[in-house]
């Protein structure tokens, strides 16, 4: 049989680098595949090192909307690490808090597009209603649904008060409720189960050798999270766990399983955090203008990492006596998980591209456009073929039962 | 609202922005806001839409994609832009790779401010166009 290529993309809404892939396939099923990034560049990095730190921080949540909180939560550190500002304990409890609400609404959007991508559409809708909850939370906290705009450099911007934690522990108890449901669909649906197992597999060894991050890498049972190896915030005072599924086959179901038991982990994070925050300040140094002489006159480099709902995020600072700081690189967690893409959609079938390409979770994932090249005759499928296609699957192998 | 003369279909094209107001468009499909019931729908091809909602401040490589998708439009159509750095760059603004804003390249009927705007905001801006274009098909009759 002879191959084909079928590039899919570059129109990837929602990313932090829009992709294009080049799959090789014969028939239905992928030989390869060959990526190609840089759509969504919009060198933040290089218009960053024209900005003071605190405008930074408010460039830095734009880097994604998803991991709004995450990129300047590791960028304040690593300032931090830099300068070595000590941040009150209250911050670091509400920094855990926000941090933990992200990666709720962050695990259950994601539960609903991965729905979405195999053609449970009622289960995205399921999904993203429970999600609305969380995003009133961040905004009666913050004051904001997407971009918080609460961190600062040795500390947060507002303070919870008591409305806020009677508000959050409701919500909190009102997940306790809801997830059942939804773990139900997620684990025990046949369907779902039938399009996740066996399905894009990413093995122990390939997820080391790829440095894969996050839930990714966790499914494929290597417990690795830096709020348990490098414990900071409030993590250090409570006891986190990895979580890894106990018989690791580092398929698309194994992440599901993953994220799902995170957002129960969260859960019990913020209740923990609820029960044990201090009293006291919430920023370092409250005067802004003084903050910043200070930091242009400090010198040295930081490095701030964070767990963000997709994994670990990494911030680098360079400071050498300058309003603004001299090198600034920023790592997403997508960016590790890009590669380990190659190994999951090795063998795969079409229909199972979305699936697979969601399950790393890359904020949002679907091909927007795909062409066929078949002897220099080219067919396009779009998204909705691609869809299509998907749901087809799935109603295939209902009949098989 | 009055009684609907047409169902407007929309399709959904991110420039380069940071995906917040994708997840704002989202989610303002879904049931709190529920953008279905006034037979707003999103569409997988800018070839069936009706309404080109953009967002993000059109970066080098998608400048070419973004004249594309609204060659491909079906005429008469209306662009709406959502999000502070479609509109102006906003935050994005003179970075070497952002080449837009998007009304540099397609002319834009509606700009939703807000980063990102609120999902209510969203529903605003695309009924306005909705009826920017039922008026616009009057006059053509
Ligand atoms: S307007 Fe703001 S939220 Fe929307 S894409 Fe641009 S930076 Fe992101």
């Amino acid at each position: 049989m002879s191959e084909f290529t079928l590039p899919v993309g570059p129109v990837h809404p929602a990313f932090k680098e829009p992709i294009q892939f080049k799959f090789k396939i014969e028939g239905e099923k992928i030989k390869s595949v060959d990526i190609d990034m840089g759509y969504n560049h919009r060198g933040i990095e290089r218009a960053g090192m024209k900005r003071n730190p605190v405008q930074i921080i408010y460039l830095s949540e734009r880097i994604c909307g998803i991991c709004s909180f995450s990129h300047p939560f590791s960028f304040s550190r690593a300032v931090e690490n830099a300068v070595g500002i000590e941040v009150p304990e209250r911050a670091h409890y509400i920094r855990t808090i926000i941090a933990e609400l992200e990666r709720l609404h962050s695990h259950l959007l994601w539960a609903g597009v991965a729905a979405h991508e195999i053609g449970f559409d009622t289960v995205l809708y399921l999904v993203w209603k429970n999600r609305e909850k969380v995003m009133d939370i961040c905004e009666s906290i913050t004051g904001n649904r997407v971009h918080y705009g609460v961190m600062m450099i040795g500390g947060v911007r507002r303070d919870l008060t008591e409305e806020h934690c009677q508000k959050l522990s409701k919500a909190m108890e009102y997940y306790n409720e809801t997830l059942t449901a939804i773990e139900d669909v997620f684990l025990n649906e046949k369907t779902i189960k039938m399009r996740t197992q066996g399905i894009g597999i990413l093995s122990k060894k390939d997820a080391l050798a790829l440095s894969a991050v996050g839930p990714t890498v966790r499914a494929s049972g290597v417990p690795k999270d830096v709020r348990v190896d490098q414990p900071y915030a409030a993590y250090a005072d409570m006891d986190v766990k990895p979580i890894v599924p106990e018989k690791a086959n580092g398929d698309i179901f194994d992440r599901v399983w993953c994220r799902l038991v995170e957002v129960r982990q969260s859960i019990q994070i913020i209740d923990f955090c609820l029960q044990n925050i201090p009293k006291g300040d919430t920023l370092a140094e409250k005067n802004i203008v003084k903050l910043l002489a200070d930091l242009s006159q400090a010198e040295g480099e930081g490095i701030g990492r964070h767990e963000a709902p997709r994994g670990e995020c990494t911030h680098y600072v360079v400071l050498n006596k300058q309003p603004n700081p001299f090198t600034w690189k920023a790592r997403a967690p997508t960016y590790n998980n890009v590669l380990p893409w190659v190994p999951m959609f090795k063998d795969a079938e079409i229909a199972d591209i979305p699936i697979i390409s969601a399950s790393i979770d890359p904020c949002i994932a679907c091909a927007d456009r795909v062409t066929i090249v078949e002897n220099n005759k080219t067919k396009t499928l779009n998204k909705i073929d691609l869809h299509k296609k998907s749901i087809e699957k799935s109603k295939r192998l209902k009949k098989c039962q | 609202m009055q009684a609907l003369k047409r169902a407007i279909w929309v399709f959904h094209l991110n420039t380069g922005g940071c995906n917040g107001c994708d997840i704002e468009i989202l989610a303002a499909l879904t049931p709190r806001y529920d953008l279905e019931r006034f037979g707003i729908k999103l569409v997988g091809s800018p070839r069936h839409a009706d309404v080109l909602l953009i967002t993000g401040p059109v970066t080098r490589k998608m400048e070419e994609r973004l004249k594309r998708v609204y060659a491909q439009t079906p005429d008469p159509k209306m662009v709406v832009v959502v999000g502070n750095c479609g509109s102006s760059k906003g935050v994005f603004h003179h970075h070497y790779n952002v080449v837009g804003p998007v009304d540099k390249f397609v002319p834009v009927d509606v700009y939703v401010p807000g980063c990102p705007p609120r999902p209510e905001a969203i529903i605003y801006g695309v009924a306005k166009a909705w009826i920017k274009l039922e008026k616009l098909k009057e006059e053509k009759k």
